[in-house]
């Protein structure tokens, strides 16, 4: 087995070595004289320090300005980043990068392996406090907890930089997808003379260091985030857009207005109430993409009746996905019967035995294990469903009560909460059904799969499985392991319906159509370097 | 007149601490944490985090941390924005909202006064409905519904405006903010001049001017604008605090990084720091303009004499 993982390893290692994340011009197109792009950027991010930032519009804006040992491409294959290429050992416990000597920083200092060996140390180091720290313990590298937890001084961190060149990194157990985890940026490298000159304001405009295909150039709070070319980044030469500016737009009807305005050329999202007058108007403007996520309900397994399977398979049972997806959200979702979505990367999720029926079955099969755990028309089902105040959220849980009530005469209160009070009622499991959802961290069902582990934080309906937690920890070494996250899957959604999934998340863009070399995946890893802009 | 000013400075002070101390406990109680996320941090991660920020400290330690901070002039560290200090985010939002603020009253008054006396000296005529139906105008459509009505002309349609945006407020980007912001005042403004102005017009002093046989405009502009305009400054000490703090609708929609989205989000991320800040600006502000406002009265009406 470790033999096959290495073998995997160095050949994943060696394709990539042949492919070069840049923007690839076909030949023929012509391109704009004018090349700066205009991105709708979300919620304006908390940060952009790589070690300390999270949420998807602070990570979009990083993968602009840092790049870390690898990418991830389209379909969630590695691509090099500033290393060249890794070997690792029989165990598949140490591994080392060869890291690329034309690497540079914006201020043209190399980019090196001890950049790295700081950027790592930095992120799991308490004086930091990132948010983000955890990442970093998720692939066991040596030491990461008990650094964290402050048993142990940051510099015993399992990170070493052999020379200028080559960095190791030692894990206490083989992960199977730790190269992958690379392309995030808490694992990005770190300017250390920078951020030790000006502490937490390097990451601002005339301080800022950064090793990607951009630099920051103008940041105004709520406003805009302005990008320029990097012209020291090792791969300048293929970067076809100059400039890059980010609008931090939370609202899609505004990011519409400025699109239309001509005023921005790629939309972080686009409004559900305008999607078929869009998709009419500007068919070929309107990319959908299928996200790494999964929007369901999530039961209290700690609180009667929800701790019975009956009641929660006959609820999941009563939900009608493909209404949902065709007419509530109606935005290309895809309806989700198993936890982890379809495009996950290396593992195709079983069909569950629930999806394969009708909804007149599933919804006869409802009523049967709702009448077996008690409740009928004398004795209707009542709860209260929480959900984050929010217009699309309020409309699913209308549909969804609606069709509790009409084929198992549950009675639904519907309860919104503004966003983090919703956060403290689920954390403190007082709530009987509430509104969820997921998206991954990293291409790889875990990502989705271990939420459903005793231990985790996330899992606020404390479901509980002593089989699925074995699984799901044997997985983690596995070379191989979509067996064990299949069985897991079986256990955890035909078996114990732990949560009911409703839909799988899409990436809904508004994209001009001269903009080119926009490769939407999965894990909406978008860069501006891939792009370019063609004469319109 | 120094005196009073002089009072009115010393009596801000224990007004201001009340505003700090409640705001101050009433954020800490709001449910969740700045750090509450879908995400929940394991515990020792959170640890960290709370303890860089002193939220680890029982809240009345942090009460008096936040006080000998704001001594110092340091309204402290956003706890959203984790780089940028809550004075750096003021005073670069401030201005903007300023910018728009100042404009949108000046817009506002000319208008707003300038449609209530014409609508006054000719009550209940036509041309009284027409003009005040135009002044009521920003009552009916409320700037969540003109902006976007903006934008759709002025930036889709004709493509003569911006849709958005600020760059460093430059005239193009200030015109629909000022006209989003201006509408609701120009009809406040409009209705109190219009309805003062009538009162004045119809009292003692004024008929015994007409009998006199003083010519109109005289008779307006030098005996019954004064009364008249009473109320309406009443009105404005605390609509211009409220004007140039900016708007949250106004920032959404033109995307102007103003100070009216920092307090709606403060509140919702618990930027605690951030909600303290705007709420001691904007409760400074209308200590002050009230202040302000009681000075012009006097200036205004002999009358009153402190």
């Amino acid at each position: 087995m470790k033999k096959t993982l290495l073998a995997t390893a160095l050949i994943t290692a060696s394709l990539g070595a042949m492919q070069i994340q840049a923007a690839d011009v076909p030949a023929g197109v012509v391109l704009a004289d004018k090349q700066e792009l205009v991105r709708g950027g979300g919620a304006e991010p908390a940060t952009l320090d790589p070690q300390k930032v999270e949420g998807t519009p602070g990570s979009h804006r990083t993968r602009e300005l840092f790049e870390g040992l690898y990418n991830l491409n389209g379909n969630g294959d590695l691509i090099p980043g500033v290393a060249e290429s890794y070997t690792v050992n029989a165990d598949n416990t140490v591994y080392t990068f060869k890291l690329r000597d034309d690497a540079k920083w914006s201020n043209g200092e190399p980019v090196t392996a001890h950049d790295f060996v700081y950027g790592f140390t930095r992120a799991v180091d308490p004086a930091t406090a990132s948010p983000y720290a955890w990442f970093i313990e998720i692939p066991s590298i040596a030491n990461a907890s008990d650094i964290i937890n402050g048993k142990t001084v940051p510099s015993e961190l399992g990170v070493k930089a052999l020379d200028d060149y080559t960095f190791e990194v030692t894990l206490e157990r083989p992960v199977p997808y730790f190269v992958k985890m690379t392309a995030h940026q808490t694992m990005f490298p770190a300017p250390k003379a920078v951020i030790e000159k000006f502490g937490s304001d390097w990451i601002k405009p005339g301080n800022m260091v950064s090793n990607g295909a951009y630099k920051m150039d103008e940041w105004v709070v709520n406003e805009k985030m302005v990008f320029t070319r990097n012209e020291n980044y090792w791969n300048n030469d293929k970067t076809v857009i100059n400039q890059v500016t980010f609008l931090p737009i939370e609202s899609p009807s505004v990011e519409l207005t400025r699109f239309q305005a001509g005023e921005m050329d790629i939309s972080d999202e686009l409004p559900n109430d305008h999607f078929k007058q869009l998709k009419r108007d500007i068919p070929d403007e309107v990319i959908i993409t299928p996200k790494l996520g999964t929007y369901y309900y999530q039961f209290n397994t700690t609180k009667a009746p929800y701790d019975d399977v009956r009641v929660r398979k006959a609820l999941s049972y009563g939900i009608d996905r493909n209404i949902i997806t065709k007419f509530v959200t109606g935005t290309g979702e895809l309806p989700a019967y198993s936890f982890t979505p379809e495009v996950v990367n290396g593992f195709d999720p079983a069909t569950p035995e629930y999806a394969t029926w009708t909804q007149k079955d599933r919804n006869e099969k409802a009523k049967a294990l709702l009448a077996e755990a008690g409740y009928d028309s004398s004795n209707p089902l009542k709860f209260n469903l929480l959900y984050n105040t929010n217009e699309n959220h309020k409309k699913i849980a209308i549909a969804i009560s609606s069709m509790w009530k009409k084929t198992l005469g549950v009675e639904v209160t519907l309860e919104n909460q503004e966003w983090k009070t919703y956060l403290e009622t689920k954390k403190a499991q007082n709530f009987e059904v509430a509104r969820a959802g997921w998206i991954g961290d990293y291409n790889e069902a875990s990502t989705m799969l271990d939420l459903l582990t005793t231990p985790h934080g996330n899992n606020d309906g404390k479901y509980s499985n002593t089989d699925y937690d074995k699984l799901m920890s044997e997985a983690k070494t596995m070379a191989d392991p979509s067996v064990n996250y299949n069985k897991a899957e079986g256990i955890a959604i035909d078996q114990d319906m732990a949560v009911a999934p409703i839909y799988q998340y899409t990436i809904k863009r508004l994209v001009k159509s001269y903009v080119g070399g926009y490769q939407p995946n999965p894990e909406d890893n978008i860069y501006t370097r891939d792009m370019y802009i063609i004469a319109h | 007149m120094l005196t009073f000013i002089l009072k009115r400075v010393l009596e801000a002070i224990p007004t201001l601490l009340v505003l700090i101390t409640v705001s101050f406990f009433l954020m800490h109680s709001a449910p969740g944490s700045p750090f509450s996320s879908e995400r929940s941090l394991p515990p020792e991660v959170l640890a960290n985090i709370n303890a860089k920020y002193h939220l680890d400290e029982p809240v009345l330690t942090q009460y008096f941390y936040y006080l000998g901070g704001l001594l110092q002039g340091d309204l402290g560290p956003s706890f959203r924005y984790k780089d940028f200090s809550i004075n750096e985010l003021v005073a670069q939002s401030l201005p903007v909202s300023a910018e728009i603020g100042v404009w949108s009253f000046l817009v506002a008054v000319v208008i707003g006064v300038s449609c209530g006396v014409f609508a006054a000296l000719r009550q209940n005529s036509w041309l009284d409905y027409l003009v005040m139906s135009f002044a009521n105008l920003g009552i009916v459509l409320p700037n969540f519904v003109l902006a976007p009505l903006c934008i759709l002309f002025f930036s889709i349609y004709m493509q003569w405006l911006p849709a958005g945006g600020w760059n460093g407020g430059a005239w193009p980007y200030l015109i629909m903010p000022v006209i989003a912001m201006s509408t609701s005042y120009i009809a406040q403004i409009a209705r109190i001049t219009r309805g003062s102005m009538i009162e004045t017009m119809h009292s003692n002093f004024i008929r015994t001017a007409r009998a006199k046989g003083l010519p109109k405009h005289r008779i307006i502009l030098q005996h019954a604008m004064r009364p008249a305009m009473l109320p309406v400054v009443s009105y404005l000490g605390p609509a211009f605090v409220g004007i140039i703090t900016g708007s949250v609708i106004v920032d959404v929609y033109f995307g102007t990084g103003g100070i009216g989205q920092h307090f709606i989000n403060g509140a919702l991320n618990r930027d605690y720091s951030m909600v303290m800040g705007v709420t001691i600006l904007i409760g400074t502000l209308t200590i002050t303009f009230n202040a302000v406002v009681d000075i012009l009265y006097a200036i205004i009406d002999p009358k009153i004499r402190y």
